[in-house]
């Protein structure tokens, strides 16, 4: 570098000038349009093509939502007051409609005096899943636990639970999230047996039936344990029998006892009355839960070097995903009295949600299967390495992280069946897109409501799963951060 | 020299099937596969059991009886008078038209809408997000019931569109006439038509023949045409033109056939209460095509984007700089990587359509569910033989896709070294 400018610098001014404010076309909304909507031809052409999609859409729907009718008690008297303030010929959505039958759309047929417990079930199912799904971080699993805890007591309140089940509830909600915040591994064990209360809510009768069926896998359980060291794969064998025979043998008269010792009973509700987005609910995450255990089986099956194993799980996989899940509801309400012994006949709802796990778990394998085959090799080695055998290498080191990597898939898995358990309908159960609205529209009083029912229904549907897909993005995340 | 031949193997007890890893895989597939028969045996036992003592026997007899109902929709002639076995390839026909029409309808619309989401419009890309999200997350059974229900409710009669002044008109220049009972659409006619080779009751036209010959001598001669320019392009380091001649090759032979025949569109025209001349298409299949495109086409658009934005950025500039133009950066670099992350999920999608299509139930289209599993199921109370048929079809109609989907994958799979 010369300096010879720095003889040469007469001229030059020695302070600097002050800022000049850009152009005006280059700040605040004009740069932004000129960049975000008009910066070329093809730009502008698909602006204004944009603005007319907007102006068709608000259009044809902006009058008929702006001239919605809340308060009526038909259709004809909705029809009737929107031609009084709108003037002759003008059309309007009624939502009367929701405002009378919201319940039917939601519950069912369930019995309205009922209502708090199909809420505390949902609500205690955020506390059962707490642990599992929100423990990345403490703001989210606290924000969670608060508003689940806050919002079931204000709905059951408000739906009439009486005051002893508002007490038992509140203590019981409480006691369960202090479990969740103080000691997360125990509350693992509350989460287990979430799906016995649940069905003990939804259901009713007696508690100590389902009890007796938990009190059966704990004894399961408890012999492998006592025995797994001496016997092996045998031990395995002999616990499933002790379930059994618990189960056949002394649940019933054991159950039966406890009832007359401490009755708690709750009103029974049968399956017929159940309809709506319970029912869609109660499909989805039964389904969910049960396909869960049974897909990582298959999973591991698939991946299995011994090819019989193999060969059945992809069999199984591979059919079941071959076919429409409504054929598989159709085997349900046709043909699967003919697979068992003469005379068994059980529940529609227990069929369906058979069908709808056998559907649900092929899926799922496929999700959790590629959460193995995205292990890294090295974690497998690392495990044969330290001298793990199969199982406890897969319990230990494997699973744990795979799980973790198909959480999102398992979530849209998730999505993806709850929105099929609208197909219910076919097989003659309420779901609440179709057969609710049919059942509504089939009265005097709401003949010809078409667009409302679906504009309800499709309003839950839409903010239960799009929020159940941004939270496996923002999970997505959350784990991706970790691998780097 | 001794050769090492290791220690000897230990003579075999009884106890090394449970105790030995090498004969202990063995032992537990036997004990599953055992499971697995005893189950099966046990299903099969119950079925038949329960099969004689309603007094029916398995038998696929039924099939060759009397249908006696019909079909609104038929690719092929079909009445009532015909057997279950034509109903069901009538309603099997139905579900792959239903399909196809659905894929690839579905298909340019994801491929638009995932274009556009990644528009620099803001305005475009909002809408386009806003379409995707909502159609995503609301299930397919809404959409057919809300299709349905434009149809049903908001389209007009065949008869509003009579008169001096009629109420509705006509769509795409006088072409398509949407009422609430069917779609009229233009069918194809020929002023000279070469006659048609008859096999049984369906007639093919020689016409349609000498398109697809012309097509696939076309699809031929480009290849010649390509590889003679790669030779060249080989030797001497300059490609020739070809666009326009492969351009010719497809354009001429089909404006030849299209004049030889006089090939021409027959608008559908009101004839007293009705349509006529053109196809009335049944309204069922119109609207299950229409949310079926709608549904899958938002989960196509979300694949289409996920593979333009898993293409990095750096490959195009590396063409750049290597002096590709554009064009040929885009079929030479970025297309052969994003088709290889787009085209594995985009079949599955095309499988979950076909499989979607059996909510045909909801609209009353008689698809292969709505023939084989629907009517006929019911009119001769072969509930077993009918849905396992029906399965079987669906499975290997999956099947036939998959295999499609492996070797693809096959062939654009990455090659490791």
């Amino acid at each position: 570098m010369s300096e010879t400018h720095s003889e040469t610098v007469a001229y030059v001014r020695e302070t600097m000038l002050p800022p000049e404010p850009p152009p005006l076309a280059e700040t605040g909304a004009i740069k932004w349009l000129r960049e975000n909507l008009f910066s070329g031809p093809l730009n502008i052409a698909l602006t204004f093509v944009g603005l007319g999609i907007v102006w068709l859409v608000v259009s044809t729907v902006g009058p008929w939502l702006s001239h919605s009718v809340w308060n009526a008690g038909s259709m004809a008297e909705c029809r009737q007051i929107i031609a009084q303030t709108w003037g002759e010929g003008a059309t309007g959505a009624c939502f009367a409609l929701i405002k009378h039958r919201w319940n039917q759309f939601l519950f069912g047929f369930y019995p309205q005096a009922l209502y708090w417990r199909p809420v505390l079930a949902f609500g205690l199912l955020f506390l059962a899943l707490a642990p599992v799904l929100f423990s990345e971080s403490t703001k989210a699993r606290r924000v969670v636990l608060g508003l689940s805890l806050a919002l079931t007591f204000v709905f059951a309140a408000l739906l009439g639970a009486p005051m002893g089940a508002l007490l038992g509830m509140a203590v019981l909600m409480l006691l369960w999230a202090a479990l969740i915040e103080t000691r997360p591994r125990w509350s693992l064990l509350a989460s287990l047996a979430y799906p016995f209360i649940a069905v003990w809510l939804l259901w009713g009768g007696s508690l100590w039936s389902e009890a007796m069926v938990l009190a059966g896998f704990c004894l399961g359980f408890v012999v492998w344990r006592l025995l797994a060291a001496r016997f092996g794969l045998l031990a395995f064998a002999l616990a499933v029998m002790a379930t059994a025979a618990w189960w056949l043998l002394l649940a019933g008269p054991l159950a039966s006892v406890l009832a007359g010792v401490l009755p708690l009973r709750l009103r029974p509700v049968s399956s017929d009355q159940f309809g709506g987005f319970v029912l869609s609910i109660t499909i989805g995450v039964a389904g969910i839960a049960l396909s869960l255990p049974l897909g990582v089986i298959l999973a591991l099956a698939r991946r299995s070097d011994l090819p019989v194993i193999k060969l059945l799980a992809v069999m199984f996989i591979e059919f079941i995903r071959g076919v429409p899940l409504i054929t598989l509801l159709f085997v349900a309400s046709l043909l699967l009295n003919y697979f068992l012994p003469p005379g068994t006949n059980f529940d529609i709802i227990l069929r369906v949600i058979i069908m709808v796990t056998l559907f649900a778990a092929a899926y799922m394998a496929e999700v959790i299967r590629g959460g193995l085959a995205a292990l890294p090799k090295g974690q497998y080695e690392a495990a044969d390495a330290l001298g793990l055998d199969y199982w406890k290498a897969q319990r230990l080191i494997v699973l744990p992280q795979a799980l973790k990597i198909s959480i999102p898939g398992i979530v849209s898995t998730f999505i993806g069946m709850f929105k099929d358990t609208t197909l219910v309908v076919f097989v003659g159960l309420f779901d609440p897109l179709k057969a609710m609205a049919d059942t509504i529209r089939a009265s005097f009083e709401w003949k010809g409501a078409y667009w409302e029912p679906y504009i309800f229904v499709g309003a839950i549907f839409f903010i239960l799963c799009f929020g159940m897909s941004r939270y496996s993005m923002y999970l997505e995340r959350r784990l991706k951060r970790d691998h780097h | 020299m001794v050769a090492y031949t290791g220690a000897d193997n230990p003579p075999f007890r009884l106890s090394m099937l449970i105790y030995d890893r090498r004969y202990r895989s063995l032992t537990l597939q036997a004990i599953v596969f055992i499971l697995v028969m005893l189950a099966a045996s046990w299903l099969i036992d119950n079925t038949l059991r329960n099969l004689s003592a309603m007094g029916k026997t398995l038998s696929f007899d039924f099939l060759f009886r009397r249908a006696g109902y019909d079909i609104p929709q038929q690719l092929i002639p079909y009445n009532s008078d015909d057997t279950h076995l034509r109903a069901t390839v009538i309603g099997l026909l139905n579900t792959l038209l239903v399909s196809v029409l659905g894929c690839i309808a579905a298909t340019v619309l994801g491929v638009i809408v995932g274009v556009l989401r990644l528009s620099s419009n803001w305005l475009i890309a909002r809408l386009m997000t806003v379409y995707v999200e909502v159609f995503r997350n609301i299930p397919l059974l809404l959409w057919i019931l809300v299709c349905l229900a434009i149809f049903t409710e908001v389209m007009p009669p065949p008869n509003a569109y009579r008169g001096e002044n009629p109420a509705a008109s006509m769509i795409l220049f006088d072409t398509i006439a949407p009422t609430n009972r069917y779609t009229a659409i233009p069918s194809i006619g020929m002023t000279n038509p070469p006659g048609t080779i008859s096999l049984g009751r369906e007639g093919i036209s020689w016409a349609f023949v000498a398109f697809v010959v012309a097509i696939a001598a076309a699809f031929v001669g480009r290849r010649l045409l390509r590889s003679r320019a790669q030779r060249i392009q080989d030797r001497t380091g300059k490609r020739p033109t070809t666009w326009w001649i492969s351009l010719a090759m497809f354009a001429l032979p089909v404006l030849f056939l299209t004049w030889y025949f006089g090939l021409h569109l027959i608008p559908p025209v009101l004839r007293g209460f009705n349509f006529a001349d053109g196809i009335n298409l049944d309204n069922a299949l119109v609207v299950l095509w229409l949310a079926l495109t709608l549904y899958t086409g938002a989960f196509i658009a979300e694949i289409v984007r996920a593979g333009i934005l898993a293409v990095s950025k750096g490959q195009t500039e590396a063409a750049f700089a290597l002096g590709l133009r554009p064009r040929r950066t885009m079929s030479l670099v970025v297309l052969p990587q994003a088709l290889r992350v787009i085209v594995p999920p985009l079949i599955s999608q095309y499988l979950n359509l076909t499989k979607n299509s059996s909510l045909a139930i909801a609209v009353g289209y008689m698809d292969l569910r709505g023939t084989l599993g629907g009517t006929t199921l019911n009119q001769t109370g072969r509930e077993m033989e009918a849905m396992v048929l029906m399965m079987g079809i669906y499975l290997a109609l999956s099947l036939i896709i998959s295999a499609g989907m492996n070797i693809f994958n096959a062939r654009v799979k990455l090659k490791e070294r």
